[in-house]
């Protein structure tokens, strides 16, 4: 293609709508292009349960486990939007998988009951625990929640409470598919866009100030502490909501619960997909986890394959894919045809 | 409401390590007053702010706000009882527009019973309050990222982000450090009409033409201590002063 005489030009898309807080909507047609992407992955995730016949129970599973570690991914998001680096969420899905193993085993309750109930237990739980290191920052709080699941885990298995090495079966199932898909898509959905929303006000405002510059936010009048902690509250319900929905859905709940792969897979998803915008870390856990599925038939090598995936998108797209992608939906990419005028115009001018 | 000072400290005393940053130092504030606290660089100024407001817990003293002691509050609680201080090296929030730095103090518990609750209410409230700190409000400054605001505008932001509070006390360190002489003729009457509405203020400066024009009163530091106190031409009078500021760059002519 002959490029000479062409420039290549990018502009912003909606550039107004997408200004905070200025909602000057020009055309219906704008509203369409920007709702589009959010109506079509809702579209998407809604239908998908009912497709059961054609994707088989395999692919239902692993979107179902897509769903348990976006919710993590987000409650990742949420701390690291408030300047909390997780290197543990873990402790968020072992407390909601053995706060709801335990008021089934022990009270005979149905999950739809213990399952709200263990999503704030562990929540409390949770903050409880995390409370007095809140006020360490940076990698001194990232080390400590990643010692944390394998803390609990010592604890359980020393104390042998809540069924010690061999955890809790038999719990009651939740339901049959595609009940527990649809409940546990819906929950994650209303997580993205309640955080979303809850970001776009000023007590969501205060809380990423706190990530920018603690100093200036204690001088505006504001409890840090306190207001940690709310983070914390907030980001330990959909981790501890993920660990009891899936310990019906196995009917176990054991020390795997405080594996680290539910400390891993959240954190590569949220960088993968990009923090900061809740959507992202969403989608990077619909792009890991299947990917990790996909790899399944190349046995041993399937670990490293899935790092040089993630290693290759970490370098090729730092800010994250779903970042990347939005960027790119609104700018539109032209060629133009340079000026010819232009260098004679300035001769002109200087000539006269 | 008690006629007392607004604000007393009884020799306050704070050690880092083996320095003794602020070394007894004994003053009061009238409500009204306006105070300056002058001193070389490491004087310990900055250190005697940070103890008045809380970011940082004597080692000795006691500080007296409105009667009551508060030695050692917590600086949240400090801003509750209605007092707002800058910082020496102001560090907005980059990543967000201007004014919506200002929309955090104007959510403070302080200011949140005052100004009307409804969503985008404080953004009106913000864009107003940078208007009269001389962000022009037709231009777009107001809504550039805080990262990419020149010096003066930072300073300005710096200092709606104090008035925000709506403040009986007004502390502000080395507001004018770093502003060109045309910033700082136009931030000057912001700050003498704070004066003039009757708050309560102390200026840490080292722009002392620009400082007296303001204070009725200052306080001299060095290595920590107190050296003098009273008007602006009677301590710049007295020797002591002098020589403390012998050497440095301030140059002093009333
Ligand atoms: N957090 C700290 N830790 C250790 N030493 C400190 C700390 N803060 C201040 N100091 C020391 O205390 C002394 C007083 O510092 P301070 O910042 O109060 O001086 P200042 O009068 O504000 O100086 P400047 O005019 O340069 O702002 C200095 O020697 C400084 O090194
Ligand atoms: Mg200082």
């Amino acid at each position: 293609m002959n490029e000479a005489g062409y420039r290549r030009e990018r502009l912003d898309r909606g550039i107004k709508v997408r200004t905070d807080d200025i909602f000057a909507l020009s055309s219906y047609r704008e509203i369409l292009y920007l709702t589009l992407p959010r109506l079509a992955a809702i579209a998407a995730l809604l239908v998908f349960p009912l497709l059961k016949g054609v994707t088989g129970i395999y692919w239902q599973n692993v979107v179902l486990t897509a769903c348990t570690i976006a919710l993590l991914a987000l409650s990742w998001d949420l701390l690291h939007s408030v300047g909390l680096v997780s290197l543990g969420q873990a402790i968020f899905f072992g407390a909601g998988a053995y706060a709801t193993g335990f008021f089934s085993q022990h009270f005979g309750w149905p999950p739809l009951v213990t399952i709200p109930l263990a999503t704030a237990v562990g929540a409390i739980f949770c903050t409880v625990l995390l409370y007095p290191v809140l006020r360490l920052r940076g990698i001194y709080f990232a080390l400590i929640t990643f010692a944390m699941p394998l803390l609990l885990t010592r604890v359980i298995e020393a104390t042998k409470i809540l069924g010690g090495n061999v955890g809790m079966s038999g719990l009651p199932p939740l339901s049959d598919t595609p009940l527990d898909l649809y409940l546990i898509i819906t929950v994650m959905l209303i997580c993205v866009f309640g955080f979303r929303r809850l970001f776009d006000t000023d007590y969501g405002l205060v809380l990423k100030a706190i990530r920018e510059n603690d100093r200036s936010v204690m001088a505006a009048g504001f409890d840090l502490q306190w207001y940690r902690t709310q983070a914390v509250f907030i980001a330990a319900i959909p981790g501890a909501f993920a660990g009891a929905f899936l310990t019906h859905y196995y009917q176990f709940a054991g020390l795997p619960a405080f594996s680290i792969e539910y400390s891993i897979l959240p954190l590569a998803s949220a960088i993968v997909g990009g923090p900061g915008s809740f959507s992202g870390v969403a989608l990077g856990a619909f792009m890991l986890v299947p990917l990790s599925e996909a790899l399944r038939s190349f046995g041993n090598l399937r670990v490293v394959i899935y790092s040089i995936v993630v290693v290759v998108f970490i370098v090729i797209l730092p800010e994250g894919v779903f970042n990347y992608l939005q960027r790119k939906y609104y700018q539109i990419e032209r060629l133009v045809p340079m000026e010819e005028g232009g260098n004679g115009q300035r001769a002109n001018i200087a000539g006269s | 409401m008690d006629s007392g000072p607004i604000l007393r400290a009884v020799d306050l005393c704070k050690d880092f390590g083996g320095i003794r940053a602020v070394d007894r130092v004994s003053f009061e504030l009238q409500k009204g007053e306006t105070l300056g606290i002058i001193g070389p660089n490491g004087s310990g100024k900055s250190t005697l702010i940070n103890l008045i407001t809380g970011f940082v817990k004597p080692s000795g003293g006691r500080i007296f706000y409105q009667g009551r002691d508060i030695t050692g509050i917590a600086p949240h609680k400090a801003v509750m009882l209605g007092m707002a201080r800058s910082f020496q090296m102001p560090r907005p929030f980059y990543n967000m527009p201007a004014y919506k730095n200002l929309v955090i103090p104007l959510f403070s518990p302080r200011t949140r019973r005052l100004k009307g609750g409804r969503y985008g209410d404080r953004d009106e409230v913000a864009i107003h309050l940078l208007e009269d700190m001389g962000f022009e409000r037709d231009s777009n400054v107001p809504y550039q990222p805080a990262g990419v605001l020149p010096h003066g505008y930072v300073k300005r932001l710096e200092l709606a982000r104090c008035l925000a509070l709506e403040p009986d006390l007004v502390i502000l360190d080395e507001l004018f450090s770093g502003m060109s002489m045309s910033e700082v003729a136009g931030v000057l009457p912001l700050i003498e009409r704070i004066a003039d509405e009757g708050k309560t203020l102390i200026m840490v400066e080292h722009r002392l033409r620009e400082l007296f024009r303001v204070v009725d009163r200052v306080i001299v530091l060095n290595f920590g201590r107190k050296i003098a106190e009273g008007a602006p031409d009677v301590v710049m009078a007295n020797p002591e002063v002098k020589e403390s500021y012998l050497g440095s760059e301030v140059e002093f002519s009333a």
